[in-house]
């Protein structure tokens, strides 16, 4: 593994980390512009954690060793995520770990401890949001699951970065298994990045909320990393998303102007994407907590039916 | 050019199984016909570029056919039968939306299991569609099954029809023109005959539920 590679592996790490706040806000602004509101500032997201960083600590009572790691081990999580996948370059020296059932794996690892955590304390709401977010997970994980298969069904290979570059080199040619794959991937990742069809980011003490219920006895700098990896985690899917479906701009190996211009292409992307996000989330209203299998399902099958169209069309 | 106008009519059957899959799990009568009037549409695309792909004029003609027939005079003679009855409530399903949906999907692994060594036999560009074709009858199928109502069973039978179309461009060209004309007159008066049953059975019963039509004895 050369610099460039170990250059390019930081650079990512640090984009992610700086970029996924303000991808937050972008969403939040375009929101705010579809529903004829004045827009919150771009960077309101970063005065958010500015302000929760430097707020003071406040732990229940009976708050357990595990209530407090989990803000870290869910940041992590979410850092490695966006790490491992290839959203600027295909060569990275953590390629080795940035497998398909690994990059699942790091997201369940995330959700049972801060659905733990949740449960910890003992309040009626923090229970009520880690059994509603274990509900959607273990529905959503076999979906992301499956798309993921159908897209390393075309590279022969769960390796993140092996799959990227055999998309992103491939010649012109109409992948119905993609288009499944792909509306999948989309209601998949918006229900868990708690958007709104499923979840509504907006909402803090309701009775509907899931996300914001599970973090809702953290306070001060554990409730700054939990909003950071939420956001995280919205950028990581995003660029797995984009990775998958629109690898164009990816660089590949050895080419440091192929890098140079992954980053504009990798940010306009977001932007784009983000935008897209907020059309989706302002065009529908949220589901009954019950009609949310459902919603997976389908999901489920779209994946399901776009690996068995890859097989059996032999396409 | 080929390779790219093959890819493209498995495109169009994807988004033929795709519509066929959610029609299975529509709850709303009115999207119902939405979805097969796109259905329709979708195969009359499909019909028309097989043609223009291996030089086959009829096929054109069973476009038009298609597309008058399937895109424009039935689903608005559907909308008036619903209109008229005034059922746009939901529709009632006997097996709950994801269970259906799983079913299907098993029935889409068999159908595909099933085409498959009859697509190795024929050599037309869309032989690989045959599966989806088979799973988009099989799917119409089921839905006929799993609806209590009469006017989404005869929009599952509608799509039946549409499904065998599909299957017959998709293996040999479609049918010859005395064949299609046929079947599309039969599916005409089918669809009169099936609205004029509907209202006896509004008539008689006051609903539309056909599980009453079980019964031989009034109660």
């Amino acid at each position: 593994m050369n610099f460039l590679g170990y250059f390019s592996q930081l650079l990512e790490i640090v984009l992610a980390l700086l970029l996924a706040p303000l991808l937050i806000g972008w969403v939040n602004q375009w929101r705010a512009w579809l529903q004829n509101k004045s827009a919150p500032s771009l960077f309101l997201p970063y005065r958010k954690l500015h302000k929760l960083f430097n707020k003071e600590l406040v732990l229940a009572q009976h708050a357990s060793p595990l209530y407090r790691v989990t803000p870290y081990i869910v940041f992590g999580c979410m850092a490695l995520a966006s790490a491992i996948i290839p959203s600027l370059s295909t060569d990275l020296p953590l390629s080795p770990a940035s497998d398909a059932i690994a990059l699942v794996g790091l997201f369940a690892l995330a959700r049972v401890f801060i659905s733990l955590a949740a449960m910890d304390v003992g309040t009626a709401f923090g229970t009520m949001g880690a059994r509603r977010e274990m509900l959607i997970g273990f529905l959503a994980e076999p979906a992301l699951l499956m798309v993921l298969f159908s897209a390393s069904l075309l590279s022969k290979s769960t390796s993140l970065t092996t799959i990227v570059d055999t998309l992103a080199h491939r010649d012109l040619a109409i992948y119905p298994s993609l288009a499944f794959a792909g509306v999948a991937f989309t209601m998949v990742s918006l229900a868990e990045n708690a958007r709104i069809p499923v979840d509504n980011p907006a909402t803090h003490l309701e009775l509907t909320m899931i996300h914001e219920a599970l973090t809702l006895e953290y306070s001060g700098r554990h409730l700054a990393l939990l909003e950071w990896a939420a956001s995280l985690k919205l950028f990581a899917y995003s660029c797995a998303g984009l990775a998958l479906f629109f690898p164009w701009g990816i660089a590949d190996a050895q080419s440091p102007l192929a890098l140079l211009l992954a980053l504009p292409a990798l940010i306009f992307k977001l932007a784009l994407g983000g935008a897209l996000l907020a059309i989706l989330e302002s065009v529908s209203a949220k589901m009954r907590i019950f009609r949310v299998p459902e919603f997976l399902a389908t999901a489920f099958l779209l994946a399901v039916i776009g690996m068995l169209v890859n097989i059996l069309l032999g396409i | 050019m080929t390779a790219f106008i093959s890819q493209f009519i498995n495109l169009l059957a994807a988004i033929l199984l795709m519509l066929a899959f959610s029609m299975l799990a529509q709850r709303r009568i009115l999207s119902l016909i939405y979805l097969y009037t796109m259905q329709g549409a979708t195969l009359v695309a499909a019909t028309a570029i097989v043609g223009f792909v291996t030089n086959q004029p009829h096929l054109y003609f069973s476009a038009a056919i298609t597309l008058v027939l399937k895109v424009i005079l039935i689903p608005s003679l559907l909308h008036r039968v619903i209109d008229r009855l005034n059922v746009r409530w939901d529709v009632e399903m006997l097996i709950n939306i994801p269970m259906t949906m799983l079913i299907g999907i098993v029935m889409v692994m068999f159908s595909f299991y099933l085409a498959q060594p009859i697509s190795q036999m024929s050599s037309t560009i869309a032989r690989g569609t045959l599966g989806i074709a088979l799973a988009c009858i099989l799917l119409s199928f089921m839905m006929m099954i799993t609806r209590s109502k009469a006017v989404p069973q005869v929009i599952g039978f509608l799509s039946m029809e549409n499904g065998l179309f599909f299957a017959a461009t998709a293996a040999t060209y479609g049918m010859p023109m005395v064949v299609e004309l046929g079947i599309a007159l039969d599916v005409l008066v089918g669809i009169l005959i099936l609205g004029v049953f509907m209202f006896h059975i509004r008539e008689q019963f006051d609903s539309l539920d056909i599980r009453h039509l079980e019964k031989l004895k009034e109660d």
